[in-house]
């Protein structure tokens, strides 16, 4: 049973994988060097179901949006930098934060992202929940000045997406942000 | 020992079932062990062109070699290259100091079939360990050879051998801000690269599921997360998690049947919960206002191992996934242990600490007095994953400011970098058996 399944498979590879690796089989024989016919074990590995994955089909289909798509004048990109794992607001930043507000009470149609990202120091999921704590006191801080929770969206990319490349403060002082992007 | 073994990337263009990643690996062992096992592992012989252009000793060496529990003898020092036991001159491979010898030949049979018979002696009394055949056409004779070199590291340690294993990471490549991320699934030596699925926006999280037939992982194609599932063989993926907020940190429960995941309330809380991923019922497993993410099973699937912040700094607990199951805090020494891997016997946890302003990959001892161990001394080791026979554990650090894979033995010992040609790599994650 087992052996004609381990052929059926060898034959369906042969006819679909050409060029691919297959699943070798194991053969113990009996003495040194000699040669056994048929075999009975299957290897261990997958070497057979390795194969080629077709790429993802809308991989590629998303841009990088979000830019200047607001129909708000000046205010289309703003930026909110942060200390090293810390989440709340400078003062420095406050008038930012204002006049967002007062773009969305003003546009009650205006909806706005918050994009959380930290430096790459540390753990990647961690630094997802950095990023969104910090996209959240964001948050926290338009909704107080007036906006409307329906207006706000947040998406934390952690380290996935810096601003700029480089292992050292310089680099990692622009990383830690939260930018906002008005939706379109 | 410092050794340079050189992975050829095989650029030759295969099926259209075979993507290939183009990236040349090297790997670079950094610190090997002193108490290393000598073997003498003897070019195969051949009776055809075709087979003889594919070296499985080669592989079966530098496989051995970078275990680090093993030192291979140069195939220059050989004075003869016997390809049966018989013709094996016991006393002259002991005065070249090997304990050990594998001699094997590359037999055709019949088109595209191939015989690979070895036999492994001990040098010393000269006693036959091993007489297998392994049968592969020719692309698989790469997997043969991973074969071989687990059966003989079987043999020899007593510890099952995870070379015809895989490896799955991510790829960066481009400057900002025109980045690609791409997943990849490679032979647990780097070779053979396959491509999983690729983006212009980040890919993270890979996690394999317990049967290693499907991927699960993040990606943010639609500049928002998504956990998907993806078949290797065929590619197919669906989308399990898109909800509002966070979606991240997929793992396995050990039978296959559930996610644990990440997921955030629109205060952003983020919070553990497990995915049934039949009938897609969403169960609570933590509720605590700090971030509780990371998760990872036990192997009886009745609790999680998990990163929380609930004390200040991340630190590392376990929770039953019963209601009403009350976390416990597992490490205490430090202000940062983050992302616990389990080791497969449940002896040891493998994680991400923080020392002299660092990140570096630990272990804790769970079956003593929970003892850890820092084993690696990088500023940026993060993203530990066992090898499926606990041996080793690889993880992402960092080479002159790039993005590089590196493994590290369990016990610390042995150290190894291996270094991509292009990108940034990050993320690996060590298939099972």
């Amino acid at each position: 049973m087992k052996r004609i399944a381990t052929i059926a498979l060898l034959l369906a590879g042969a006819a679909l994988l050409a060029g691919c690796p297959k699943k070798p089989t194991i053969v113990e024989p009996p003495t040194a060097g000699s040669q056994v016919g048929g075999s009975s074990t299957s290897g261990s590995a997958n070497g057979a179901s390795t194969n080629g994955s077709p790429l993802g089909g809308d991989a590629d289909a998303s841009s990088r949006g979000g830019v200047g798509a607001d129909g708000s004048g000046p205010n289309s990109r703003k930026i909110i930098y942060f200390d090293f794992d810390k989440s709340e607001i400078k003062p420095e930043f406050a008038s930012i934060v204002t006049s967002a507000a007062q773009n969305l009470t003003s546009h009650p149609t205006l909806k706005l992202k918050l994009e959380g990202n930290t430096d790459e120091r540390g753990t990647r999921e961690y630094n997802i929940g950095l990023g969104e704590r910090r996209a959240q006191a964001v948050r926290r801080a338009l909704l107080l000045q007036g906006a409307a929770e329906t207006q706000i969206s947040t998406v934390s990319f952690g380290a996935e997406r810096p601003a700029a490349e480089g292992d050292d403060e310089a680099a990692w002082a622009q990383n830690r942000r939260v930018e906002l992007v008005y939706l379109p | 020992m410092n050794k340079s073994l050189c992975w050829l990337s095989l650029l030759i263009a295969v099926a259209v079932f075979c993507p290939r990643a183009q990236a040349e690996l090297v790997v670079e062992i950094t610190n090997g062990q002193a108490e290393a096992i000598p073997i003498a592992v003897v070019p195969f012989g051949s009776a055809e062109e075709a087979a003889a252009s594919f070296d499985v000793a080669k592989v079966v060496s530098d496989d051995l070699a970078r275990s680090g529990r093993f030192r291979s003898m140069d195939r220059k020092d050989m004075i003869e290259q016997p390809h049966t036991g018989a013709n094996i001159g016991f006393d002259d491979w002991r005065r070249l100091n090997n304990d050990y010898i594998l001699v094997g030949q590359v037999q055709p049979q019949g088109p595209d079939r191939y015989n690979v018979v070895f036999e492994l002696y001990n040098v010393l009394n000269h006693q036959r360990l091993l007489g297998y055949q392994i049968s592969a056409n020719k692309p698989g004779l790469r997997l043969a050879s991973h074969q071989v070199a687990d059966m003989v590291f079987e043999k020899i340690l007593g510890v099952r051998g995870a070379f015809a294993t895989r490896v799955a990471y991510v790829s960066v490549l481009g400057r900002l801000p025109n980045r690609s991320y791409r997943l990849i699934v490679a032979d647990a030596d780097g070779e053979n690269p396959r491509i999983v699925m690729q983006s212009n926006e980040p890919l993270m999280s890979p996690a394999w599921s317990p049967d290693g037939q499907s991927l699960a992982y993040v990606s943010f194609e639609d500049r928002l997360p998504s956990i998907y599932v993806q078949l290797l063989k065929t590619g197919d993926r669906h989308r399990v998690s898109a909800r509002a907020g966070v979606n991240q940190a997929p793992a396995w429960s050990p039978d296959g049947k559930k996610l644990a995941l990440t997921l955030s309330t629109r205060e952003g809380n983020l919070d553990i919960y497990t995915l049934d991923l039949t009938t897609q019922a969403l169960t609570r497993i933590t509720d605590d206002p700090s971030i509780d993410t990371e998760p990872q099973w036990s192997k009886d699937g009745q609790s999680l191992y998990f990163t929380s912040d609930r004390a200040g700094g991340p630190q590392i607990y376990r929770v039953g996934i019963h209601p009403g199951d009350k976390p416990r805090r597992l490490t205490f020494q430090g202000t940062y242990n983050a992302r616990p891997r389990l080791s497969p016997d449940e002896s040891q946890l493998a994680f991400v600490t923080q020392e002299d302003g660092g990140y570096r990959i630990a272990t804790m001892d769970l079956k003593g007095r929970g003892d850890v161990q820092v084993l690696t001394k990088g500023r940026f080791d993060v993203s530990p994953s066992y090898a499926p026979n606990g041996a080793v554990i690889i993880y992402a650090s960092r080479d002159r400011g790039r993005g590089v894979l590196a493994l590290v033995s369990a016990d610390g010992r042995v150290q190894e970098r291996l270094v991509s040609s292009e990108g940034e790599v990050q993320e690996p994650a060590w298939s099972p058996f």
